[in-house]
């Protein structure tokens, strides 16, 4: 029984360290693996080597025959490294595909050297290259859930700063604002909104408000607490509020909340609330009379 | 249990208001995938949305499971290892909180959803597990 079932793959490594590295790179060059944003010729050399290193450790101090499981503890190192790589890339759009390719480059001057060795134990060849297989294809696939993983929190974040620019408050007509609510209204950005807005009332000498909620997704008792702040505070400012684009969906959850949002008067669509304000400051939308279609006055 | 027989298939560790929108676009466009209904899907966004909430709001954090049926189902476990609840039965009441919220989150989740359990104890931590229909 031998010490290791990976004896010969820990000492290719250890005595012939370069030689497996110079291979590795050249590989992944011949199949095409290297782009200048991939690795940089002398960065790809130094991650690369830290990446056998500690690929290196990782197997030596594997416990013989454990099955191959990459969140075990001596492959602490060997995940450090590689997510710290893959983390840089992600940023660079290298595909993941490339990764996973680079990593399994390694697969080619490790066997060729394994094979010479073992050119007369033909079992033991079997047996070593079957699990460093199991092994590099283990962390091929780490890399690729690191990508994706890096990707999504990359994805998440210009989403959230999306809906962070700041809420706009449009004024519709004289004395008539609209603010258009989208995304979600956490606590911070709530208080955010209800400040810009009373500064506008004040600003435009606003007698009504629209707030209209058809971009926001989910109205949960938090949100509708917020809503029904903002709206008192407008009516504590002398200008009456309208919240507009509850659609059904949202009537109904709210309805099984036990959300009441008491003296606030809701439209369904801001077309409606319009309406409704402008009568309120005194005016009406009211069709032109012998008015020809497209004829712009 | 009501998750009997369900397989794990997403898990969102909750530890801000952050967490609790990832949550609920983690469980929106799962539900879209699998073809929910626009309603069924804003509801029980909706309850996700109020347990979650409470786990990191009084639970102090926790973690959200989602678990995948075969029948045109979905559940969720949120867990946390906050104070617990002393009454359950209060606690569902509509209009009680202890931070002077609403309170119509716990009881307004169970009604959202097709099916509720909830294990608290004080000191104990708070164990939510909820069911939607597609
Ligand atoms: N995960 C939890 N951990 C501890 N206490 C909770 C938890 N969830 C709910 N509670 C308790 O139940 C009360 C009611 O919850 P809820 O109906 O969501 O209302 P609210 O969150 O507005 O207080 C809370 O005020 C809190 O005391
Ligand atoms: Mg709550």
């Amino acid at each position: 029984m031998p010490p290791s079932a990976l004896e010969n793959v820990l000492d290719i490594l250890k005595t012939d360290q370069d030689g497996v590295l110079a291979g590795w790179i050249e590989v992944a060059d011949e199949e095409g693996v290297k782009r200048s944003d991939l690795f940089s010729e002398r960065e790809g050399r130094e991650q690369a080597a830290s990446l056998l290193k500690a690929f290196r450790n990782g197997i030596s101090e594997r416990t013989d025959k454990d099955d191959f499981d990459i969140q075990a503890e001596h492959w602490a190192d060997l995940r450090g490294v590689l997510g710290e790589i893959t983390h840089e890339r992600v940023e660079r759009g290298v595909q993941p595909s490339e990764m996973a390719g680079f990593v399994l480059a390694l697969k080619g001057p490790l066997f060729s050297r394994l094979k010479e060795r073992l050119a007369k134990k033909p079992e033991q060849l079997v047996e070593e290259i079957l699990i460093a297989s199991k092994a590099i294809d283990a962390f091929a696939i780490y890399t690729n859930e690191v990508f994706i993983a890096e990707r999504e929190a990359v994805i998440e974040r210009q989403r959230e700063e999306m809906m962070e620019l700041s809420t706009p408050v449009v004024e519709l007509w004289s004395k008539v604002l609209t603010l258009p609510l989208i995304g979600t209204l956490d606590s911070l950005r709530a208080q955010e909104v209800m400040e810009n807005l009373l500064q506008a009332i004040v600003h435009y000498q606003a007698e009504v408000v629209i707030l209209d909620i058809t971009g926001v997704q989910t109205v949960d008792t938090q949100v509708a607490q917020h809503l029904i702040r903002t709206a008192a505070a407008v009516r504590l400012m002398g200008a009456k509020c309208i919240i507009s684009g509850i659609s059904p969906k949202i009537a109904q959850t709210m309805v099984q909340l036990g959300v009441d949002v008491g003296e606030v008067r809701t439209r369904s669509t801001i077309r409606t609330a319009l309406t409704d304000a402008l009568l309120t400051v005194g005016y009406a939308i009211t069709p032109i009379k012998n008015h020809q279609e497209g004829t712009l006055v | 249990m009501i998750l009997d027989g369900a397989r794990e298939v997403d898990r969102i560790e909750l530890s801000g208001d952050r967490d609790v929108v990832r949550a609920r676009r983690r469980i929106a466009d799962r539900m879209d995938a699998l073809g929910a209904r626009a309603l069924r899907k804003t509801r029980f966004v909706t309850a996700v949305s109020e347990v979650a909430r409470n786990a990191v709001v009084h639970g102090g954090g926790g973690v959200m499971t989602v678990y995948a049926f075969k029948s045109a189902r979905i559940g969720i476990e949120c867990r946390d290892r906050g104070p617990g609840i002393a009454s359950i039965e209060q606690a569902l009441s509509d209009g009680f909180s202890t931070t002077g919220s609403m309170g119509h989150g716990l009881g307004g989740a169970k009604r959202l959803s097709d099916a509720f359990e909830i294990d608290s104890r004080p000191g104990g931590g708070t164990v939510v597990r909820m069911l939607g229909s597609l």
